[in-house]
């Protein structure tokens, strides 16, 4: 029985597919941070004197903070001083008109990870804004989305183009005081992206972005914000992956999401960043904070993440239900191998009445991994006839992994209604018997199982990205069988 | 077509098949009858190719293949099938996709293009009838929360669908009562023809009432203690197993 642990882990071992890195000149600024460098980043970016304000507030705040502690995850203390917190692809002028223009090895990077920025890209109907290291570098589509007055571009662009967006809801969801990384990510953020769906209208495509670290010893450091106004849908999906790197390298990403009266947003993310190698050397520290306000009545903002890469990963993408019937949902698969870390959950945040939330939370131990899921459900006073129901699922697979769950739950409403259920299981010899005798081989096998312990998260994903965190999936768990 | 020579099998190091000697020819059925413990299921699991069992002497031909050299999922796909005993639940896979892969790793394995959605699903549909299969269970998580009856049935319904030159049915009575039996039954029957070999592993005669086998085995403590015609089953359903346990002399001269 100890051939089909073993057989288990070698399928779990495949080496990551993932790892090149593309030869593009860098504009970066020497490792370190104080208020020089900030100012510095701003002024390359050409931003407001309010922006400027707000990341230097920011900043004196973070030198008062401390690193938390309280995640399930360990790691050596990270050099703060040894990051270099901007790079930009170098480009002539005054950067690309069209995608003709976007240097060809970037292009050539996006091939090689099966992105379709191209000619691909409006095949698959989605409109990509391509975050490279910390600059976007190529927007398409927009024209499709402008006649619909919809707003998809890069951050740096909104603040130029629509700082009255940008200064009315930028930290309204993370304040910069929120936390040790938020803070420091509102202190030197360098791009990211910005959505806003005018009231009304329905966003007619899927919109993407994909973000890649590619410059050593570079943090990345993304801001994101989406609006979605009075009766809007918005569909966002984000897909990650990066080069091989033997240096730890910090990703501390924040996103908002704003959906007012009867808005949607959905917000799906593949997350396959550089995860470390076999022993656990490497790999990228993924510190997010993504969360949602339901500011308005009747808004709905549904969170799916299949979370398969970095050392370490750190996200609790959260509901703030503000808005009397407003849905909150979180649809989370994470897999962790070799020694990758993850603690990860969710916070749903009842405040008005009638608010409903679901949270479907499926963890898959391989190798040494360790997977936490770590959630709070909390119903204030004034959430007459909330609702939650939370299921978390672990699947382990081999004897070395680990899974843990802290579900917190907080009610101070008699009238709430709560359900949590768990489960704990791993992949069993019968199970892959039963496969084998009907002519399933051992690895197709772990990739049918796997699949179906996901199915009630991936059938929350966009058909396409569906199919792609499938393979991924699969991938993770690709190796030759003993 | 299936040849069994000498058989010894242990599992951790105790001894459970003690040298059995079988040969079944196609289009033959047969069954093997004996109390619990006497090794009837780790017979049906070292056919299958389960790990766990230990092959100290003996071989097994299959169509003069050795079938101890193959993995389980190469068995199969040569034209093996096990229904299980107690069959395993895989939660989230659709009964319907889990039988479509096993259908197209067979394939594969013969070099055959994937099967086509639609025959697939007229075949489907032909194959539901015989085991009065609903269609809702095809959409259901295999086996999840199946009824025993359900399980049997679908284990029927995946070797209808699967088409094996051999089939091993593991306790398939077990469970059921005599309605879900006789279905099974005649599920299995429609299943009979001259190419296709069975052999039924059972407690009781009562399932061979209607699989009529062509010939009967009694195995106890490792060996197949007599062999007869199918009116064996029914002298084992009225005398029982003792006979056979400590003396195997007075066992012989019971059956003769």
């Amino acid at each position: 029985m100890t051939d089909s642990t073993s057989t288990l882990e070698g399928l779990a071992n495949s080496d990551y597919k993932y790892g090149f890195v593309t030869d593009i000149e860098q504009d970066t600024v020497a490792p370190g941070l104080n208020e020089d460098v900030i100012r510095l980043i701003s002024a390359k970016k050409q931003e407001p004197d309010w922006l400027l304000a707000w990341r230097l507030e920011a900043f004196r705040h973070w030198l008062t903070q401390r690193e938390p502690t309280w995640a399930r995850v360990h790691y050596p203390p990270i050099d703060y001083q040894a990051i270099s917190y901007y790079a930009a692809p170098k480009q002539k002028g005054d950067g690309p008109k069209s995608l003709d223009e976007v240097d060809p090895e970037l292009l050539r990077t996006y091939e090689k990870l099966g992105i379709p920025l191209a000619e691909q890209a409006f095949l698959a109907g989605v409109a990509v804004d391509a975050v490279f290291d910390s600059v976007s570098v190529a927007t398409s589509y927009k024209g499709k989305l402008a006649e619909k007055g919809i707003i998809f571009c890069s951050f740096s662009e909104a603040v130029r183009e629509h700082p009255e967006l940008v200064r009315k809801y930028l930290g309204t969801v993370v304040p910069y005081r929120d936390n040790y990384y938020a803070t420091l990510n509102s202190a030197v953020f360098s791009d990211g992206s910005f959505v806003y769906i005018p009231p009304g209208v329905r966003c007619p495509m899927e919109l993407s972005t994909y973000f890649r670290i590619n410059a050593s010893n570079t943090g990345q450091f993304e801001r994101t914000l989406i609006i979605a106004d009075e009766g809007a849908y918005v569909s966002y999906l984000e897909g990650c992956t990066a080069p091989q790197r033997d240096e730890n390298q910090l990703h501390a990403a924040v996103v908002e999401l704003i959906a007012l009266d009867k808005a949607t947003i959905k917000y799906s993310t593949v997350q396959n960043w550089y995860p470390g190698d076999k022993d656990g050397k490497g790999g990228i520290y993924n510190f997010v904070t993504k969360r949602g306000l339901c500011k308005g009545r009747d808004s709905k903002i549904s969170w799916t993440q299949v979370e398969t890469g970095s050392a370490i990963t750190w996200k609790y993408p959260s509901c703030v239900l503000r808005g009397e019937n407003s849905v909150g949902e979180f649809y989370s698969v994470a897999l962790t191998r070799d020694y990758q870390q993850a603690d990860t959950g969710t916070k749903m945040i009842h405040i008005g009445k009638n608010t409903r939330s679901t949270i479907v939370s499926k963890g898959i131990s391989a190798g040494q991994g360790q997977n936490a899921y770590r959630g709070l459900v909390k119903i204030l006073p004034t959430a007459e006839n909330a609702r939650n129901y939370s299921q978390c699922d672990s699947l382990l697979m081999g004897d070395r992994c680990g899974a843990h769950t802290f579900p917190y739950i907080d009610v101070q409403n008699p009238s709430a209604q709560v359900a949590h259920e768990a489960s704990t299981s791993k992949i069993s010899d019968d199970q892959i018997f039963y496969c084998k005798q009907r002519g399933i081989s051992a690895e197709d096998a772990v990739s049918l199982i796997v699949n179906g312990f996901c199915k009630d998260v991936f059938k929350e994903l966009p058909m396409e990205f569906a199919v792609e965190a499938q393979k991924l999936i699969e991938l993770k768990l690709e190796g030759s069988v003993g | 077509m299936l040849e069994i020579r000498n058989l010894h099998v242990t599992v951790e190091g105790r001894e459970i098949l003690k040298g059995i000697d079988l040969s079944i020819r196609p289009g033959e059925t047969h069954a093997i009858m004996g109390p619990n413990g006497s090794g009837k299921s780790t017979l049906a699991n070292v056919i299958a190719g389960r790990e766990g069992y230990t092959v100290t002497q003996g071989e097994i031909l299959f169509d003069g293949k050795n079938l101890l050299d193959m993995p389980a999922e190469t068995r199969a796909c040569e034209g093996l099938f096990l229904a299980f005993q107690y069959p395993v639940e895989i939660p989230g896979v659709a009964n319907l996709y889990f039988l479509k892969a096993a259908v197209n790793a067979v394939r594969k394995y013969r070099g055959e293009p994937a099967v086509d959605a639609m025959d697939f699903w007229e075949l489907v549909q032909e194959r539901m009838a015989l085991v009065k299969m609903d269609e809702s269970m095809l959409k259901r998580s295999v086996n999840e929360g199946f009824s025993g009856g359900e399980k049997k049935r679908n284990e029927v319904f995946q070797m209808a669908v699967l088409q094996p030159r051999f089939a091993v049915l593991d306790e398939t009575d077990s469970g059921l009562d005599i309605d879900a039996l006789k279905v099974v039954a005649d599920g299995v029957n429609a299943l009979r023809n001259p190419e296709r070999g069975f052999l039924v592993i059972t407690h009781y005669q009562r399932l061979l009432d209607y699989i009529v086998p062509d010939h009967v085995h009694v195995l106890v403590n490792g060996k197949i203690a007599h062999s007869g015609g199918k009116e064996l089953a029914l002298e084992l359903e009225e005398q029982g197993y003792a006979l056979y346990n400590e003396e195997p002399g007075r066992a012989r001269r019971a059956a003769a």
